[in-house]
C-alpha cells in the first residue's frame, strides 16, 4: 500500500525537480497521444521542442510569445504568494490592449513631434487600464467581501464582450469592409524591434527588467515580505500588523498592471490593431507559467519560454503535421496537473506499507493504525 | 403574442443546466471540497455527450456526460484528497485542461448537427393557456433537475449519510475522530458532483443548444460555482438562483425580440454582470457567509499530518 509521509522539512530538491518531472510526464502522455493519432511521436516532439529553438527566427518568435506570458505570470506570482486568487488576468490583459489601443488610435499629425516616444504613452495607458480592471476586483473584495476568483473570472467575459463591441462599433475601421477591427495603427506607435527583420521587440527587455524588479520587490523589500507572510500564515501576518487589505490591493493592482502592460505591448507590437482575436488565452496560460516557475521571478523566465514553446509547437504541429492546434491547450492543462501532483513530493515522501503494521501502545501509533486502515 | 410565457419557459430551460451543475458543486462543497474545475468538467462532458448523441439517443448522451464528468472529477479528487494538492490551483488546472481537451476532441464534431428535437408536452397540463407553454412543455430533464434538487435536500437534511457528509464539510477532524472515512466520503462526493456537472454539460450540448462549439459552456460552470454561494449552500435556493440566472440569460433574446436598441454585446454581458452583482449583495455580510459556509471548504484534510 502506497502511503504518504510528511517530510520533516519541505524538500528543496523536489521543488526544483517537480517541474522537470511534470514536463517528463507531459511529454510521455504527448508521445502516447501522437501514437493514438497515428503520427510519428518523434516528429511531433520535434515540433514542440526542436523547431522553435532551431534558428534565430524561431527564437525571436519564441520571445514574442514568452514576453506577455512572463509579464502576466510575474504579477500572478505576487498574487498567489499573498493568497489572492486573481484568475482574471485575461480580462486585465484585454483592458491593457484596449487602453493601449485607444491611445494608439489617437496618434496623428499632432503627435508626430513625439516620435517613437509615443509608445511610452501607449504602454502607460495599458498599465492603467489593466490596473483599473483589477481594481474593480479588489474593490468588490475589499468593500463587499465578494469572492475574487469568481469576480475576476466573470470580468474576463465582460472585457471580451466589451472588446468585441468596441471593434465592431465605435472603434471600427470605417474602411475595414465591415470587419470587426480598428484602423491599423500608425508607424509611430510600433514597438521598436530588437533586430531588423525579426519580430522580437523591446517588450522582451521590458519583461526581463520587470523580472529583476519583481525579484527585488518580493525578496528584498519590507512590503514584499509582508505580502508573502500574509499568504503563508495569515494569523502571523495579523499579529505582525501586516494589513491584509493592503496585501489585497497591492497584489491585485500589480498583477493588473502587468497584465495591462502585456496587453499594450501586444497591441503596439505584433498586433498593430485591435480585433476580436486579441485574447488568445495568455492570461490563463500565465497561471501555469507562474506555477511551473515556482512563483519565482527567475523561474518564470524559464517557464514562460517553455509555455511559449507549447504555443509555437502547437502552431507548427497544425501547419506541418495536420494536427489540431488545440493540442497546446491539452498539454498546458496536463503540465499543470502533473506539476501539482508532483508538488506533493515537496511536502511528503512516498512509503510502501504492507498492512497496519504499527506497534501497539502509544496514542500516536494508534492514530497511525487508523490512518493505515485508510481513513 | 406576449412572449412572457416563452421567456419563462426559456428561463427554466436555461436554468436547468445551472441547477444540475449547481447541486453537483453543492455536494462537493458540503463535503468541504471546492471544485473550480466545473467549467472544464462541463466542457468535456458536453463534447462527450454530443459525440454520443450524434450516434445514438440523448439519454445515452446524458450517461456519457456523467461518466466523463465523474472520470475527470476522479482525477481532481485523487489530487486534492489523496495527494493533498491545493484545491484552487488543481481546480484551475482542471478547467484549463478540460477546455483544451474538449476543443481537441471536438474538432470533428464542429459542423455536426443533431436530429430534429422531439417536442415534449405534459398531456392536459400543457394545454392550459399561458401556464401550459410556460411550465409544462419542457424536456423531461427540466423536471428531473427539480426532482434531483428535492432528492438532494432530503438526502442532506433527512438521512444519516447526509448528516455525515455535512459533518465532514464542517469539521473533517471530528468526523475522522468518530471513525468516518473522511477521504473516502469526500471522494464519493467529488465523483457525485462531477457526474452532476457532467450531466449539466451534456444537457447544454444535447438539449439546450444542440450543437458543438468550442468553449460553449461559456462560463456556466463558474456561474454555477457562484450559485452555491448565492444559495448559502441550500439546495432549494440553488434551484431558485439557477432559474433567476436562466432568466437573466434569456432576457437578452427577449429584449432583442422586442426591439430594444442595446448592442447585443451588452445584453450578452448580463449573466456575468448579474453574477458579480449577486456575489456582492450576498457576500456583503461576511459573518453571515461565514455562518453558512461549510467550515472546512477548500481546506485539505490529511489524517496523521
Amino acid at each position: 500500500m502506497l502511503r504518504l509521509e510528511t517530510r520533516p522539512q519541505p524538500s528543496k530538491a523536489m521543488s526544483f525537480a517537480s517541474p522537470l518531472i511534470a514536463l517528463a510526464i507531459t511529454v510521455v502522455v504527448g508521445v502516447v497521444l501522437f501514437l493514438i493519432l497515428g503520427k510519428d511521436p518523434l516528429a511531433g516532439l520535434r515540433m514542440f521542442f526542436v523547431e522553435p529553438v532551431k534558428n534565430l527566427y524561431g527564437l525571436a518568435e519564441l520571445s514574442v510569445k514568452a514576453t506577455p506570458l512572463i509579464l502576466i505570470a510575474l504579477g500572478l506570482a505576487v498574487c498567489y504568494r499573498s493568497n489572492v486568487w486573481n484568475i482574471g488576468a485575461e480580462g486585465q490583459y484585454i483592458f491593457g490592449a484596449l487602453g493601449g489601443g485607444w491611445i494608439a488610435m489617437q496618434a496623428g499629425p499632432g503627435t508626430e513631434w513625439m516620435g517613437q516616444g509615443y509608445v511610452v504613452l501607449i504602454l502607460l495607458g495599458g498599465v492603467l487600464a489593466g490596473m483599473f480592471w483589477a481594481a474593480v476586483v479588489a474593490l468588490l473584495r475589499d468593500r463587499f467581501n465578494a469572492n475574487e476568483i469568481l469576480v475576476s473570472l466573470m470580468l474576463v467575459y465582460v472585457a471580451t464582450l466589451l472588446l468585441s463591441w468596441l471593434v465592431s462599433g465605435p472603434w471600427q475601421d470605417p474602411n475595414g469592409h465591415g470587419f470587426p477591427q480598428t484602423i491599423t495603427f500608425l508607424a509611430q506607435t510600433k514597438l521598436p524591434r530588437l533586430v531588423q527583420g525579426l519580430r522580437a521587440h523591446i517588450g522582451l527587455v521590458v519583461a526581463l527588467v520587470a523580472v529583476a524588479c519583481f525579484w527585488v520587490f518580493m525578496f528584498r523589500t519590507y512590503r514584499g515580505f509582508a505580502l508573502q507572510v500574509g499568504g503563508l500564515a495569515p494569523a502571523a501576518a495579523r499579529y505582525a500588523g501586516f494589513s491584509a487589505r493592503s496585501a489585497l490591493w497591492v497584489s491585485l493592482l500589480l498583477s493588473g498592471a502587468m497584465a495591462g502592460l502585456a496587453g499594450a505591448l501586444e497591441t503596439a507590437g505584433p498586433l498593430g490593431q485591435l480585433t476580436t482575436f486579441v485574447p488568445v488565452g495568455y492570461g490563463f496560460a500565465a497561471i501555469i507559467v507562474a506555477y511551473v516557475g515556482r512563483l519565482h521571478p527567475v523561474g518564470i523566465i524559464f517557464s514562460g519560454f517553455l509555455m511559449s514553446m507549447f504555443y509555437i509547437g502547437g502552431e507548427l504541429a497544425q501547419s506541418r503535421l495536420g494536427l489540431p492546434k488545440a493540442l497546446t491547450g491539452v498539454f498546458q492543462g496536463l503540465l499543470l496537473f502533473a506539476l501539482l501532483a508532483c508538488d506533493t513530493l515537496i511536502f511528503y515522501r512516498v512509503r510502501w506499507r504492507s498492512a497496519p503494521a504499527a506497534p501497539p501502545t502509544s496514542n500516536i501509533s494508534s492514530t497511525a493504525a487508523a490512518v493505515a486502515k485508510g481513513a | 403574442m406576449d412572449g412572457l410565457e416563452l421567456l419563462i419557459a426559456a428561463s427554466l430551460n436555461a436554468g436547468t443546466a445551472l441547477a444540475i451543475a449547481g447541486i453537483g458543486l453543492l455536494i462537493n462543497e458540503r463535503a468541504g471540497i471546492l471544485n473550480l474545475g466545473a467549467e472544464g468538467l462541463m466542457l468535456v462532458a458536453a463534447i462527450a455527450g454530443f459525440a454520443v448523441a450524434v450516434h445514438s439517443n440523448p439519454w445515452l448522451a446524458f450517461a456519457a456526460g456523467m461518466a466523463a464528468g465523474a472520470l475527470l472529477a476522479a482525477c481532481f479528487g485523487l489530487l486534492v484528497i489523496w495527494l493533498n494538492t491545493n484545491q484552487v490551483a488543481t481546480g484551475l488546472a482542471l478547467s484549463i485542461f478540460g477546455s483544451g481537451l474538449s476543443a481537441f476532441v471536438g474538432i470533428p464534431y464542429v459542423s455536426e448537427k443533431l436530429g430534429e428535437q422531439a417536442q415534449f408536452k405534459i398531456p392536459f397540463l400543457g394545454d392550459i393557456p399561458f401556464i401550459g407553454p410556460a411550465l409544462f412543455r419542457q424536456h423531461p430533464m427540466v423536471y428531473i433537475a427539480m426532482a434531483l434538487v428535492a432528492a438532494l435536500a432530503w438526502f442532506l437534511y433527512r438521512t444519516r449519510a447526509g448528516l455525515v457528509l455535512r459533518a465532514i464539510g464542517e469539521s473533517p477532524e471530528s468526523a475522522h475522530a468518530l471513525g468516518y472515512p473522511v477521504r473516502r466520503i469526500r471522494m464519493m462526493a467529488v465523483l457525485a458532483g462531477g457526474a452532476m456537472c457532467g450531466l449539466a454539460g451534456a444537457y447544454i450540448s444535447v438539449i439546450y443548444t444542440p450543437l458543438w462549439i468550442e468553449g460553449m459552456v461559456a462560463g456556466k460552470g463558474w456561474i454555477a460555482l457562484a450559485l452555491t454561494t448565492f444559495a448559502t449552500w441550500r439546495p432549494a435556493r440553488v434551484l431558485l438562483g439557477a432559474y433567476l440566472f436562466g432568466g437573466v440569460t434569456m432576457l437578452q433574446f427577449y429584449f432583442q425580440a422586442r426591439g430594444v436598441h442595446v448592442p447585443s454585446e451588452f445584453l450578452a454581458m448580463l449573466p456575468y454582470l448579474a453574477t458579480v452583482v449577486v456575489l456582492v449583495l450576498i457576500s456583503r455580510n461576511a459573518s453571515w457567509i461565514r455562518a453558512n459556509m461549510p467550515a472546512s471548504l477548500g481546506k485539505p484534510f490529511f489524517p496523521g499530518s
